[in-house]
This record gives C-alpha cells, sequence and structure tokens, in this order.
C-alpha cells in the first residue's frame, strides 16, 4: 500500500487538489481511501464520500490536531488495509504552523496557495521544507509575476521537491499530482516509521482544555516572551 | 536556459457533444499571433488550458498538444506565461519593489528594468503609475497594464496565453505588439473584433470543437485600418468624457452604408455610432 501525508495551511485547497486526484485514480481503477484530521468540523468526509470512496475522519478536540494525529497513524494504517487499499491518503488539519506530519519512507504532500502572505514559506517551516512535493494553488486569480516569485521561494525553501502548479477549481494539473502519486514508495507498515521533524512539547494546561488565564493555572511547558523592545519606526 | 519553441501542433479531438472536431490538426509557429473566436461556452478557455496542460486526450477535448516535434513532453519552467481577467495583484507592496522582488527571483538584475516595466506600463495605460504606489491599489486598467508590461520584460515567455483582454483604458493593440515581439508566439481568446483582426490567423470554436482555421485576408486588412482608426476615435471621445467634456465638437468616424468610414466634422444631431 502506498501512503501519503497531505498537508497544508487552512483553505489552501488540499481538499480540491485531492478530488481531481482522486478521480483520476479511480479511472485507472486503482482503490483509494482517505482519512481526514481536523480540530472541530469539517465538511471534507463528505466530498470524499461523493467519490464513493471509503472515509475516515478523525477530530482533535481539545489537542493540537498534529499531536492527536501521530498516535492515531496505526489507527488509520490498519483501517486503511482492512479495506484493501492500494492508496491511503490522508489529509492533516494544516493548522499548527510548527508541526509538521511527513514520515519518512511515506509520500509527502503540502499543498500552498498563491494568496498567502509572501513570507508563508519561512512561516510554515517543516510542513513545507520536509515536502517532497509541493503543491500551489489558486494560480488562476493572481498575476504572472506572483506565480513565479511564490515558486522561487518555494524551491529556497525546498529545492529538492518536485513542485507542481494544480487549480483546484478545475483541477488543471492534477493530473500530473496523480502521475507522482504513483510513484509514491510502498509500505507495508507504519509501525516503527520515523516523523521527518520532531513535534514541539504541546503538554501545557491550554492544551487540554484550560480556559483561566493566569499563572496559577499554567502547568507543564511554560515559556514567556522575553520583554525586549523592539525599535520602532523606519529608516 | 530552456529550449527554444518552434512550434506547437494541436491535434483534434473532440466537441461537446463527443463528436470528432472539425479541424484534425493545426500548428502554430514561433513569432505568430493566434486567436480564439467564438461564441460564448464554444470551448476558447478549454482549448487555451490544452495548451496550457499539454493535452495528451487526457482533457475533456481529447486534444493532444505536442511542442516542437514532440522532444519536449512537458513544459519547461517559465515557458509559459498566463493573463486572464480574473487575475488580480495580491501582494501588498510598492510596484518597485514588486518588480524587483519578481526580477531577482528570475536572477535579473533589477535597476533598469524596473524603469523599462514602469516606463511600458504608462505608455499602455492612461493614467500613469508611479514607482512607490501599492500594487493592491492600482486600478483595474493600471494593474493590466502593468502585468502585460512584466510578462513581456521580466518574464519573458516564448509563449503567451491570454484570456480576454478587456478594454479597461488600456491600449490593447500596443499591448499585443508588445508581448509578440521577440518572436514569441501569442495566443489571445477574444470576443474584440480589433484583437481578432490583428492576428493573421485564427481559430474559430464551436460547440467545443476547433471548427475552421482562417487567414486574414486582404480585404480584412481594410477592415482593420478602419477599425483602429475608430478605436482611436473612440479613445479620444472616452478621453473626452472621461475629463468631463461633452461628446460634440471634434472629429468623429461612422460607418456609412457602403461600410467605409468617413469623418463628420460638424456635429450632427442624429448620429450613430457604431
Ligand atoms: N480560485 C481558486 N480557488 C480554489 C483553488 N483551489 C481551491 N480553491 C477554493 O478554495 C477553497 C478552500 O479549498 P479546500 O479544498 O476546501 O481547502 P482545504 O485546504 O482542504 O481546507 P481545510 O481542509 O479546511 O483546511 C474552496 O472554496 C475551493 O473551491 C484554485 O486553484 N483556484
Ligand atoms: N471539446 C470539449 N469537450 C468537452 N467539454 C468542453 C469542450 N470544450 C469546452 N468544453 C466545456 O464547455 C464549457 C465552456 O467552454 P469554455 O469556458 O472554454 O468557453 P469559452 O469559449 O471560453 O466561453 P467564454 O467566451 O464565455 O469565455 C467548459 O466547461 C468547458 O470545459
Ligand atoms: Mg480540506
Ligand atoms: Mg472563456
Ligand atoms: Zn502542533
Ligand atoms: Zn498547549
Amino acid at each position: 500500500m502506498k501512503f501519503v501525508t497531505v498537508a497544508g495551511p487552512p483553505s489552501s485547497g488540499k481538499t480540491a487538489v485531492l478530488i481531481h486526484t482522486i478521480r483520476h485514480l479511480l479511472k485507472d481503477g486503482i482503490k483509494v481511501v482517505v482519512g481526514k484530521i481536523d480540530c472541530l468540523g469539517t465538511n471534507d468526509g463528505e466530498k470524499y464520500q461523493k467519490l464513493g470512496i471509503p472515509v475516515i475522519v478523525g477530530l482533535s478536540g481539545d489537542i493540537c490536531p498534529d499531536h492527536f494525529y501521530v498516535p492515531n497513524l496505526e489507527v488509520i494504517f490498519n483501517w486503511a488495509k482492512e479495506k484493501s487499499a492500494q492508496i491511503t491518503i490522508l489529509e492533516t488539519a494544516g493548522l499548527c504552523h510548527r508541526c509538521a506530519p511527513a514520515i519518512k519512507g511515506c509520500l509527502a504532500i503540502s499543498v500552498v496557495d498563491n494568496l498567502s502572505n509572501i513570507d508563508i514559506p519561512q512561516k510554515i517551516g517543516p510542513m513545507l521544507s520536509t515536502a517532497d512535493i509541493v503543491v500551489i494553488t489558486k494560480g488562476d486569480i493572481v498575476s504572472q509575476a506572483e506565480r513565479e516569485v511564490y515558486r522561487r521561494k518555494m524551491e529556497m525553501v525546498n529545492p529538492g521537491a518536485e513542485i507542481l502548479e494544480v487549480n483546484g477549481l478545475t483541477g488543471k494539473g492534477s493530473l500530473l499530482l496523480k502521475t507522482s502519486l504513483m510513484q509514491a514508495p510502498e509500505v507495508d507498515t507504519i509501525t516503527g516509521r520515523e516523523l521527518r521533524s520532531s513535534m514541539p512539547a504541546c503538554v501545557c494546561s491550554y492544551c487540554t482544555g484550560e480556559k483561566r488565564i493566569g499563572k496559577s493555572f499554567q502547568l507543564g511547558y511554560i515559556r514567556k516572551i522575553e520583554a525586549t523592545e523592539t525599535e520602532g519606526g523606519r529608516g | 536556459m530552456g529550449k527554444d519553441i518552434r512550434k506547437i501542433t494541436i491535434i483534434g479531438g473532440t466537441t461537446k457533444s463527443g463528436g470528432k472536431e472539425a479541424i484534425e490538426k493545426t500548428e502554430i509557429y514561433k513569432g505568430d499571433i493566434i486567436t480564439l473566436v467564438g461564441p460564448t461556452g464554444s470551448g476558447k478557455s478549454e482549448l487555451l488550458s490544452d495548451i496550457e496542460q499539454l493535452a495528451r486526450g487526457d482533457t475533456p477535448s481529447n486534444r493532444a498538444v505536442i511542442l516542437n516535434d514532440g522532444e519536449l513532453n512537458r513544459w519547461e519552467r517559465q515557458m509559459v506565461a498566463q493573463l486572464s481577467q480574473a487575475m488580480n495583484f495580491v501582494l501588498d507592496m510598492p510596484v518597485e519593489d514588486f518588480l524587483e522582488l519578481h526580477a531577482s527571483s528570475r536572477g535579473i538584475s533589477s535597476n533598469p528594468i524596473i524603469e523599462e516595466v514602469i516606463g511600458l506600463t504608462n505608455r499602455l495605460s492612461g493614467e500613469p503609475i508611479g514607482a512607490r504606489d501599492n500594487i493592491t491599489s492600482l486600478s483595474g486598467g493600471q494593474s493590466r497594464a502593468l502585468m502585460i508590461a512584466d510578462i513581456a520584460v521580466i518574464s519573458d515567455a516564448p509563449v503567451v496565453l491570454i484570456d480576454e483582454i478587456e478594454n479597461a483604458g488600456i491600449n490593447r493593440l500596443m499591448a499585443l505588439e508588445i508581448l509578440s515581439a521577440k518572436g514569441k508566439i501569442v495566443i489571445v481568446a477574444s470576443h474584440d473584433p480589433l484583437i481578432i483582426l490583428m492576428a493573421q490567423k485564427r481559430i474559430v470554436m464551436h460547440n467545443g470543437g476547433m471548427f475552421k482555421v482562417l487567414e486574414r485576408n486582404k480585404q480584412e486588412e481594410e477592415i482593420l485600418k478602419e477599425l483602429i482608426a475608430m478605436d482611436d476615435e473612440l479613445s479620444v471621445l472616452r478621453d473626452r468624457l472621461r475629463m468631463g467634456d461633452f461628446a460634440r465638437g471634434g472629429g468623429m468616424l461612422l460607418m456609412n452604408k457602403s461600410g467605409s468610414v468617413e469623418e463628420k466634422k460638424e456635429e450632427s444631431s442624429n448620429f450613430e455610432i457604431i
């Protein structure tokens, strides 16, 4: 089975791109299943179900969706095996800009859009830099120059990645993504595999549902900003 | 540097109703300006998209698009530049910073080129832009003019695909001339007679299929000249109205029954504007 993770900021077009790509896979008679991890709620499950394929949705609730995702990888993997999937695609929530769900030995895709701030490559760090394929969406609504600048930024942050421009609305470019997906390595177990980057400690009281503000409510791993003033004004 | 694009071959596929396309094969060469014409929904944008993704029987039209003699099976980076009406600037920064960013992303030293792009932009658009203007605050016409100038000078792709250049107060003829300079292939979908006749060759679309390929004939060349004169008149009129003047009082070109154009010098109360 191929096991593929798809990360990327919220609303970057992960589901839109995947739906077009999965259609191409289904046309070739390939058995695809999809997992979606999110925080509080998502319609993505229904969108994938419309393709007539098995879908599993996990909601992380109070905890970081990526920290929820890792302990559930085995669950999803085993479920997919039971469904005798040839390709399992796991769409992650993309909320945490520090955690990257890429797994060593499994194809990792990152989806970013042309509308985001030009500094996004630096901002989302490992999510982008550890990906094998970077998909850039929404090129239909920005200028040629911006498309070129974005592409260049992606290349600088992740020089080894394959960069694909895909239109999530029309599916333009999704065929190339499908071809790359078909080249993903086969994995027979997920147990014992490693993440490509560490996840930050995420065990403060707020991680687990605390709402009250103040020192006495703060337990676990807590760091405070050092109050050094930044210089105002521009030269 | 990438490879040279000498030729694009389009192999006909199927129409919207699934029948065979009338045109089985058409070739576009370096330096050509081609327009795509046809009623709304006839498949102009679809054909552009087939070219953009180098279709090989895998798009709704089942067409195949071949580069040169088939030795390239993917566009290399920055071989195609695109422009459509849906495109806007989203980066919030001054024009010159933006152009510098674009130039440096392509490894071009920026100083002379920034001036060149701004100069071109201001020849295309009636309202000049300044180097320190924010790109997101430019008007529709100014943005379009800047996009065109930037594609021509900084992107400098050998193939340019355009899905309609609207008449937002920019000089469309000059825009096409600028883009087609330097031996590029320019393919434009358009409903605008002036743009359509600017091209020596046009592909007529019907029901999703390539229906005819027409070469511009001698008579059309004359009509193009008239259209250009009319367009100049219209822009004079447009400027006059935009400046708050009345339309009357200058030359106005009218088409008489025989189709030739004559100039009415004095005001006439019942002229018909075409
Ligand atoms: N114009 C344009 N819109 C797009 C494109 N790709 C996606 N969209 C739109 O962007 C919105 C978000 O797309 P989704 O596919 O739901 O994004 P997502 O990354 O799956 O979002 P979450 O799962 O909520 O994080 C939808 O309205 C899409 O139709 C694109 O290439 N161009
Ligand atoms: N050969 C074809 N086979 C199947 N579908 C097609 C074909 N050509 C076009 N279509 C579909 O028909 C619809 C209309 O086509 P398209 O948008 O290309 O028209 P257009 O000529 O660009 O119209 P407009 O002038 O309004 O922009 C699109 O959904 C397109 O995908
Ligand atoms: Mg989604
Ligand atoms: Mg169109
Ligand atoms: Zn996290
Ligand atoms: Zn926490």
